[in-house]
């Protein structure tokens, strides 16, 4: 086994978590303002840029859903529960003692057990719910001539907030999250530069050197 | 050439007698003008442009003619079927039956400005487009009785006194006016302009603005601020530009509104019986290649164009009247009655804030209008429409729609309030006899019981003989002032807590009107993430105080 600097964030895939986490940062401020939970910008502003980035950032999934399904990406999120209880009670109790982070990330599967599972219902359940209640939102004039739809728009609205203060929710976790471990900026660089330390075995380093030399750091 | 150089002629001398009179101006109006109004030239009247005649060149027109109606009966030598024509309209007949079957028109209803015309012919027909309508015997039927002059005069020196000559206090207010040239107005007639519908429309409720809010003599040349399609600068549009007509059946009366254009531009030959902004710019009127204009076209649906459009109401500098107490009315110095005018409006007029012939009224200028769901349809308390006396306001007029109807949108309108005079017993409101020369006039006599029996009494109503005074209230819609765009509300004009529309229900509105559901997401969200917020701080600080116990950083 030998720690290695190994890439295992691949440019598109910075480029859409660092443009998504843009448009949702401004997503939320926008969203907030229209529901009146603060008066930063005029409200107009406000739907404008919301209109706007939600467009983009949809167009985004679009290609990122692609990109993961092509790439084969996809089974960094496929959960399991092997370990799954571990990482949660290292969370909830070993990290007041000290321990070390249970899971040990494998270039193939660089989520953790409880990392994966969270990002896979980010996936599956709250960004649909968002960008459906988002779109049935934005297109109300083209069904508001069905029944019951004032009392519709209401559910859709409200649902689409709901999810929205999950997504925040979220957030919050995501982002204290990144303060355990070494460091701050130890989580935050790998997003950045693509590279982070993973121990791999003799096999892994060499079919790397072999295969993909260039997503390792000499 | 030698016609119009005598018409000049007679033109010069009657204004010379206008500057030499210095007439005495109607208490309501302006500051009186030593200077004869000058007609606003070059207004444009839609599809219409005229002057295929120059009626100065008439034969039947050279006159003399010594009444009003001479000139009536030579206008109808051409003009062979207008008078037929406009007979049918509602300048003439003061009646109109809504789709509901209520009778409405000046000929019947009460309003709470000057209560009722009906009784009051002899000074409320000053505009009724007619000659001589004094009471019941006017004939209705007689082509010479029409008044073509009162629209269609562009010399700007044609006017309408009473038709009779009511009690001294007022009619002192009608004494020493011009001789009109009837000659010199036969020959210039032309399409209506602003200032000839305003004579009657911008004085409405017995004044200078006092009736509508959004008409009133500044728009007689208005800048662009003012309103964008009347700008004397810059469209100049004449009334009759939105105002269609067809066989002098002009199109928009409030009586028969649409709140809800759904046809929008017509084709060539275009409807003429119509007269909603949709008319002319159809029913996505703003930028559709914009995520700004494709939201603000989602709105035309429920949202008139007026309610964003006319921000405020009253701006031309004429006050209009918001609250009038008939009570305080009768009130007299020395026996004689009085008014006091203690209120200055921008354009620096003074207007009176009691008249011992009206009561109490109070004005405001540059407002916003109220809002409300609105289908095009009213329903009026008429003079036989039983009211519940404990639950005032008295609504004059109830404006039907709401956000569940598809065919309403919300509008603006002009409120008024005022306190008057009911048959406490019979819960009804009244006739009220003001305007005459006998001892029952409110206006001379001030005594309200005698009046209103009297009204009653001609009306062939019955009266209780038990006068109270009721609040009550009116609502104008308001369609005139619209605003250059970048003047149109803001959309948190609305979309805020204690918006524009704050008072309106039955819908959900983004940042603005919101329901029980929308509370409980906001809370159980804030909660949600507060709660993770003080989760992750706890953990946090529970992790700093580990570590150092441990001796770790």
């Amino acid at each position: 086994m030998s720690l290695r600097q190994v890439r295992i964030y691949p440019l598109f895939e910075r480029f859409w978590h660092w443009s998504q986490m843009a448009l949702i940062v401004t997503l939320l401020f926008t969203g907030f303002r229209m529901r009146g939970l603060h008066a930063l910008t005029s409200f107009e502003t406000a739907v404008n840029v919301h209109t706007i980035a939600a467009i983009v950032l949809i167009v985004l999934w679009v290609f990122a859903i692609f990109w993961h399904l092509t790439t084969g990406t996809w089974v960094h999120y496929v959960p399991t529960t092997n370990g799954l209880l571990k990482v949660a009670r290292f969370y909830a109790f070993g990290i007041f003692k000290g321990e070390h982070h249970p899971y040990r990330k494998a270039y193939w599967k660089k989520h953790n057990p409880l990392q994966a599972l969270a990002y896979l219902a980010l996936k599956l359940v709250l960004f649909p719910a968002i960008w459906l209640s988002g779109l049935a939102y934005l297109t109300y004039n083209l069904w508001q001539g069905m029944a019951g739809a004032s009392g519709g728009l209401e559910i859709v609205a409200n649902l689409h907030v709901l999810t929205a203060y999950a997504i925040a929710t979220f957030i919050v976790a995501h982002v204290y999250l990144l303060t355990t471990g070494h460091s701050f900026v130890g989580h935050v660089k790998p997003m950045i530069t693509g590279f982070d330390e993973v121990d791999l075995t003799p096999q892994e380093e060499a079919y790397l050197e072999a295969d993909e030399p260039g997503r390792l750091k000499t | 050439m030698h016609a119009t150089r005598k018409g000049l002629l007679r033109a010069g001398v009657v204004m010379l007698l206008g500057i030499a009179l210095a007439l005495p101006s109607r208490a309501d109006e302006q500051p009186r003008d030593a200077k004869p109004k000058l007609p606003v030239a070059g207004q444009k009247h839609g599809g219409k442009t005229g002057g295929t005649t120059d009626h100065s060149k008439l034969p039947a027109l050279k006159g003399p003619f010594l009444t009003g109606s001479d000139v009536t009966r030579a206008c109808l030598t051409c003009h062979t079927e207008a008078g037929k024509h406009f007979m049918k309209s509602i300048h003439w007949t003061w009646e109109y039956t809504s789709k509901d079957g209520q009778q409405l028109g000046k000929k019947h209803l009460v309003n709470n400005f000057c209560t009722n015309a009906r009784g009051n012919e002899g000074m409320c027909a000053q505009c009724h487009a007619g000659y001589g309508w004094k009471d019941e015997t006017f004939d209705f039927k007689n082509q010479d009785n029409i008044d073509c002059l009162v629209c269609h005069d562009r010399t700007r020196t044609y006017y309408k006194t009473p038709n009779t000559k009511g009690n001294e206090a007022c009619s002192i207010m009608f004494e020493n006016k011009p001789l009109i040239d009837l000659v010199r107005v036969a020959q210039s007639v032309g399409m209506p302009g602003r200032e000839n519908c305003g004579t009657c429309h911008f004085n409405g409720g017995g004044g200078d603005g006092v009736k509508h809010g959004d008409l009133d003599s500044s728009l007689v040349t208005p800048d662009k601020a003012l309103d964008v399609h009347m700008d004397v600068k810059g469209l100049n549009f004449a009334c009759t530009a939105c105002h269609v007509s067809d066989k002098h059946l002009v199109s928009g009366s409030r009586y028969d509104m649409v709140a809800k254009d759904t046809e929008g531009i017509g084709k060539p030959g275009l409807r003429r019986e119509v007269a909603t902004c949709e008319s002319c710019h159809g029913m996505a009127p703003h930028k559709q290649a914009s995520v700004k204009g494709l939201k603000l076209n989602d709105h035309t649906d429920r949202i008139a164009c007026q309610t964003c459009h006319i921000p405020t109401i009253a701006r031309g500098g004429v006050a209009t009247m918001v609250d009038w107490d008939w009570r305080t009315a009768g009130k007299t110095r020395n026996g004689v009655g009085y008014k006091e005018d203690n209120y200055t409006q921008r354009n620096g007029a003074h207007r009176s804030t009691y008249k011992s012939i009206k009561g109490n009224f109070a004005y405001a200028e540059d407002f916003k209008p109220d809002y409300a769901w609105f289908n095009g349809r009213m329903h009026y308390t008429t003079i036989d429409t039983k009211f519940d006396s404990k639950a005032p306001p008295v609504e004059i007029n109830a404006i039907a729609g709401s956000a569940a109807e598809p065919d309403s949108r919300i509008w603006p309108f002009k409120t008024m309030r005022t306190v008057m005079p009911y048959d406490v017993k019979n819960e009804t409101l009244v006739y009220t006899h003001l305007w005459g020369e006998d001892d029952a006039a409110f206006w001379g006599n001030y005594d309200f019981k005698k009046a209103v029996a009297k009204g009653m009494q001609d009306a062939r109503l019955a009266f209780s003989g038990e006068l109270g005074f009721i609040p009550t209230v009116s609502y104008w819609p308001i369609t005139h002032m619209v605003a250059p765009k970048g003047d149109a509300l803001a959309c948190d004009s609305c979309h805020a807590r204690d918006g524009r529309l704050a008072r309106l229900s039955g819908f959900y509105m983004p940042g603005g009107v919101t329901s029980g559901l929308s509370r409980w997401v906001d809370l159980i969200g804030l909660a949600m993430l507060f709660a993770a917020l003080v989760g992750v701080l706890a953990h946090g600080a529970l992790r700093l105080l580990t570590n150092r116990r441990r001796g770790e950083p």
